[in-house]
């Protein structure tokens, strides 16, 4: 078994937590991981992404080759489209449909929905509407992360064992928040499958 | 012992700790500062060990070098151009030797991710004549990190760690073995070896020149430098170091055949490993993340008869930017995969740029006003988020070289006419190495405007801490003898702009050295602080 995923979005919008919970559970379920990741002068406000391939045997890279990635798990839709070309063909795209506008030549976002479509296997979440609902617009990336876990090879508890362990020192009140956010964006993508 | 999630850096970190360390230094810079930020964490506030940040690395890498004479162990961390800045003491390091086990971790930046250049830290180590470790890996990271400390003390010299980006700032996990305690009872160094007047630092440079047997000695049997010889026919030989290793490995069982390689994990390279590689192959490819250095070596000046190198200085592999598994595949003559496109849709870039609400957008604002009536002034810029303002839209300073630079550039080009020549710098990055040229400009008088930026932190690595900030800074500047009625503070708010505008205009005006501090807290900070 060999799962690889690219992991997008824009600075401050939390893609290493969700980094942080898939590591920890796979290495409760025994998996192997490597995670590559941006820090530094990229994370103010700029495209982030981050590497992160699951198997069951050893990995070598620490950057997915072209083509090779199952999924593109994304926090913002134009970020989404940036990796496009990293996606296997039968690949699956979980990506947010809530625009972070910061730049001032923003594409016509119907525009990034078409192309988001022509994805074989695609998941368009409203992660800004669901994080509400959760309580916290903080929490899309949460959202997310629940979207994608109806495809991931990790058991829906293990995930959820690092959310609260990844916001435990924040309070009860959080983890909820987070937990309520990551069954939202799982219900979500179920009903739209 | 059960297995930790770590990043490349932090693996480091725990392997210094659990090599019995006693104390650690370190500036920020990325793609490094996780290893204090590591090592801080977990030291019980500095019950366990020491672990620092400093004013610079320089002085990061003297302080270990301290640590190490008092016959403790002792590491020191950078990236690849804190090197540079710790140049002085880490080349005279290797002269005098290390007492108790000396790590230098110097992490590289191939592709400038956040850098400045993409040098290699290889160079340094050869340049040195010390021993260099690269690890490909996690486990390996923690494991030659342990080992580093013991050849330190084996063979009386620092030992470099390279890490480049992708290990760094990778994340995986890695099985830590038994903790060693610290050095108990050992004897300083003795002044003969740590005196480096012109006869002893002789004799301590023959001693060093004579170790080198023992180290391409342990180079060549150490079982990190692993050689796979493959009986088979395949006339390619594959030389891999570092991350190369894992991109080769990555792609390796696609090839028609299997491949003979040898995998170079330490320096000095182990010589006879690469002849009997050499030897039973036509075609060289070599596959290493940086400079072509262990290529460059093989090529020599006449080449190897008979044989075929390949790698970045022929073009089989790209001479700058990062190594990728499908560079990689390319060079070993594979096609790649190719995954979906997204037809004609311009996807619009997007840059990294100031926070909203930053100090420095208020600055570069009231600055650039201020500018508006001096069309023949030049802004010189430093290391720090502040960089930005290099980008539209405020298109505000006109040069980033290295930390410091800034200041003394700005007193060269006053002397070379420039006027107003102004010069912007961040606290932190002044605390580092702005005091210097701003008091070489005192001296002369220069007639300059240095604008600190004190936001009270080292904002674009993550908010450590900053030694010249507040109040202590304004003393700072008094004592380094500028004129106190051409020293002003402001605030830096869309409220006081005219104020500023008008304050800034004035020290442009007065012909002499002016420093205006614009000081309101880092955002990020802010945020930060609200939230917890």
């Amino acid at each position: 078994m060999k799962y690889d995923i690219i992991l997008a979005g824009v600075g401050g919008q939390g893609i290493l937590s969700i980094a942080f919970v898939i590591d920890n559970a796979a290495l409760e379920e025994n998996l192997f991981f490597k995670q590559a990741e941006v820090h530094g002068m990229s994370q103010r406000g700029g495209a982030v992404q981050s590497h992160l391939r699951l198997a069951d045997t050893i990995i070598y890279s620490d950057l997915i080759p072209l083509g090779e990635a199952d999924m593109i798990l994304s926090v913002e839709p134009l970020e989404t489209l940036r990796y496009f070309e990293y996606l296997k063909p039968r690949g699956a795209v979980v990506s947010s449909s809530t625009p972070y506008i910061n730049i001032p030549d923003y594409p016509d976002l119907e525009g990034i929905f078409k192309e988001i479509r022509k994805a074989p296997v695609q998941v368009l979440v409203d992660s800004e509407k669901l994080a509400r609902e959760a309580g916290s617009v903080r929490a899309q990336n949460m959202v997310m992360l629940g979207a994608a876990s109806v495809f991931l090879p990790l058991k829906e508890e293990s995930l959820k064992k690092y959310i609260q362990v990844l916001f435990e020192r924040r309070g009860t009140q959080v983890i909820q928040t987070n937990l309520k956010a990551f069954e939202l964006g799982r219900q979500n993508a179920l009903s739209g499958r | 012992m059960e297995k930790v999630v770590l990043l490349g850096d932090e693996a480091v970190a725990l392997a210094a700790i659990q090599a019995g360390l006693t104390a650690a230094y370190s500036y920020p810079g990325t793609p490094a500062s996780e290893i204090m930020e590591y090592l801080i964490r977990n030291s019980d506030n500095g019950r366990k060990y020491l672990a620092k940040w400093c004013v610079n690395e320089k002085v990061a890498c003297e302080e270990a070098l301290g640590v190490s004479f008092a016959g403790k162990r002792a590491m020191v961390s950078f990236k690849h151009v804190g090197l540079n800045v710790a140049a002085d003491p880490f080349i005279n390091s290797a002269i005098t030797g290390a007492n108790g086990g000396l790590v230098v971790v110097v992490a590289d930046d191939p592709g400038m991710h956040s850098s400045q250049d993409e040098q290699d830290s290889r160079y340094y180590a050869d340049f040195a004549r010390i021993l260099c470790l690269e690890p490909a890996n996690h486990q390996e990271a923690y494991d030659m990190t342990r080992e580093a400390f013991d050849l330190s003390e084996r063979f009386g010299i620092p030992v470099m760690i390279r890490l480049v980006t992708r290990l760094a700032h990778s994340r995986s996990s890695v099985q830590p073995r038994e903790p060693r305690g610290q050095n108990q009872g050992w004897k300083y160094g003795s002044w003969q070896d740590w005196t480096l007047l012109p006869s002893n630092a002789r004799r301590r440079f023959k001693i060093l020149l004579d170790k080198q047997k023992d180290l391409r000695e342990y180079s060549e049997n150490c079982p990190y430098n692993q050689l796979h010889l493959n009986q088979s026919g395949s006339r390619l030989g594959v030389v891999v170091s570092g991350i190369g290793y894992n991109y080769f490995r990555e792609v390796s069982d696609l090839l028609p055949y299997p491949t003979s390689y040898l995998k170079v994990s330490v320096y000095p390279f182990p010589e006879n490993k690469m002849r009997q590689l050499i030897d039973r192959v036509d075609e060289i490819l070599v596959i290493e993340e940086g400079y072509p250095f262990i290529e460059k070596f093989m090529r020599g000046v006449v080449g190897l008869p008979g044989k075929i190198i390949r790698g970045k200085m022929d073009g089989s592999l790209p001479p700058t930017g990062e190594l990728t598994p499908d560079l990689v595949a390319k060079a070993l003559g594979l096609t790649g995969k190719t995954g979906l496109k997204v037809g004609d849709f311009k996807l619009a870039g997007r840059p990294p740029q100031l926070c909203a609400g930053c100090p420095h957008a208020d600055t570069f604002k009231a600055l650039n006003e201020a500018l508006i009536d001096f069309p023949a002034a030049n802004v010189f810029s430093d290391i720090g988020c502040y960089t930005l303002g290099a980008l539209p839209p405020y298109n505000a300073v006109k040069t980033c070289v290295c930390m410091g630079a800034s200041v003394s550039m700005a007193k060269g080009g006053a002397e070379a006419g420039i006027y107003p020549s102004v010069a912007v710098i961040g606290d932190s990055t002044f605390a580092h190495s702005g005091i210097t040229p701003l008091l070489d400009a005192v001296f002369s008088d220069t007639d300059m405007t240095v604008i600190i930026l004190d936001n009270g932190t080292v904002a674009m690595t993550g908010a450590q801490p900053s030694f010249g900030t507040g109040e202590p800074l304004d003393r700072l500047i008094v004592g380094l003898g500028v004129d106190q009625n051409h020293f002003k503070v402001i605030v830096p708010l869309p409220k006081n702009h005219k104020d500023n505008v008008k304050i800034i205009r004035e020290e442009l005006a007065h012909h002499g050295l002016s420093v205006i501090i614009a000081r309101r807290e880092c955002i990020q900070i802010v945020g930060e602080k609200k939230r917890s």
